[in-house]
């Protein structure tokens, strides 16, 4: 059987678990290790809270002058008979 | 009567802009505008710049558009051009994006204080369970801004990842094909940069 996983390795390993790209065999020791250690868990759930308030971050709007000046570009290509 | 698919409704739309039909042209400005404004802010040193950035890869997309053979997506298309626009006003800055020379630095980043293992890689100071913390608490304005400031300080090509799986909600495809990175690649720099953000979080969530 592979060697266990220490937590320091497993905080490397997230992103990959999360991804789906470990092998199958690091998945196993990815979990076995979740499975029985507290501070582990409690680091794979910050990080699945840090991702969801990420997702909550708004994005920047478009100024209305740019977007005026878009529309303006827009006629003009279709006026150069594109 | 045929089912809409996606790729049908987006050969539609690219059919509009051919035909100049404005309103088509001025949805999709209003639909990947901002996620423009965030990506090109990733790559060049000031608002106003990214603003040019998104404005020039506009008019590219109009010049384009008779050229444009449908074998990736719309967007996909689009976003490439404006990574090219912005790497290229990057680099007159002298702010391009070391991606290629990323593939080699590995992944030894370390993702936490290694101050916080002990000598056989256990935990010596575990961190703390954040299921007490209220919804509200995490999402409030105080925390994203937090978050926010946390992502500004990153390396640009850790910035520039983050940002659009996480905060625009990109497939690991998409940001690949647009930044033209490995899938490794793209993993190692969403990892570290999540890390940090998990770090920037756990220092505001700890001040009580």
């Amino acid at each position: 059987m592979a060697r266990e996983l220490s937590c320091r390795e497993l905080v490397q390993l997230v992103t990959d678990y999360l991804e789906d790209a470990l092998s199958r065999r690091d998945r196993k020791r990815f979990e076995r290790h979740i499975a029985v250690c507290d501070g582990c868990t409690a680091h794979l759930a910050q990080m699945r809270r840090t991702i969801l308030a990420t997702g909550m971050l708004t994005e920047e709007q478009i100024p209305e002058g740019a977007r005026r000046d878009l529309v303006a570009a827009f006629r003009d290509w279709k006026a150069s008979g594109a | 009567m045929p089912k809409r698919t996606k790729a049908g409704t987006e050969h539609e739309l690219v059919a509009a802009l051919r035909a100049g039909d404005e309103r088509a042209f001025m949805e999709l400005v209003d639909r990947y505008g901002p996620s423009m404004l965030r990506l090109a802010r990733s790559f060049v040193s000031s608002q106003a710049v990214a603003e040019e950035v998104v404005q020039e890869t506009w008019l590219g997309v109009l010049r384009g558009l008779d050229r444009f053979e449908e074998r990736s997506s719309l967007k996909t298309w689009i976003f490439r051009i404006l990574a090219n626009v912005a790497r290229t006003k990057g680099e007159r800055e002298s702010r391009s994006l070391p991606f290629s020379s990323l593939e080699q630095a590995g992944s030894d980043e370390p993702a936490v204080d290694p101050s916080r293992f002990d000598a056989g890689g256990a935990w010596n100071s575990p961190p703390a369970s954040w299921e007490d913390v209220p919804e509200d608490r995490l999402l409030s304005r105080e925390t994203l801004g937090s978050i926010d400031a946390a992502i500004a300080m990153l390396p640009p090509a850790q910035r520039t990842v983050i940002t659009l799986r996480d905060v625009n909600g990109w497939s690991s495809d998409e940001v690949c094909n647009v930044l033209d990175i490995s899938e490794t690649n793209q993993r190692v720099l969403l990892h570290r940069a999540r890390s940090k953000v998990r770090r920037a979080l756990e220092a505001q969530l700890s001040g009580g």
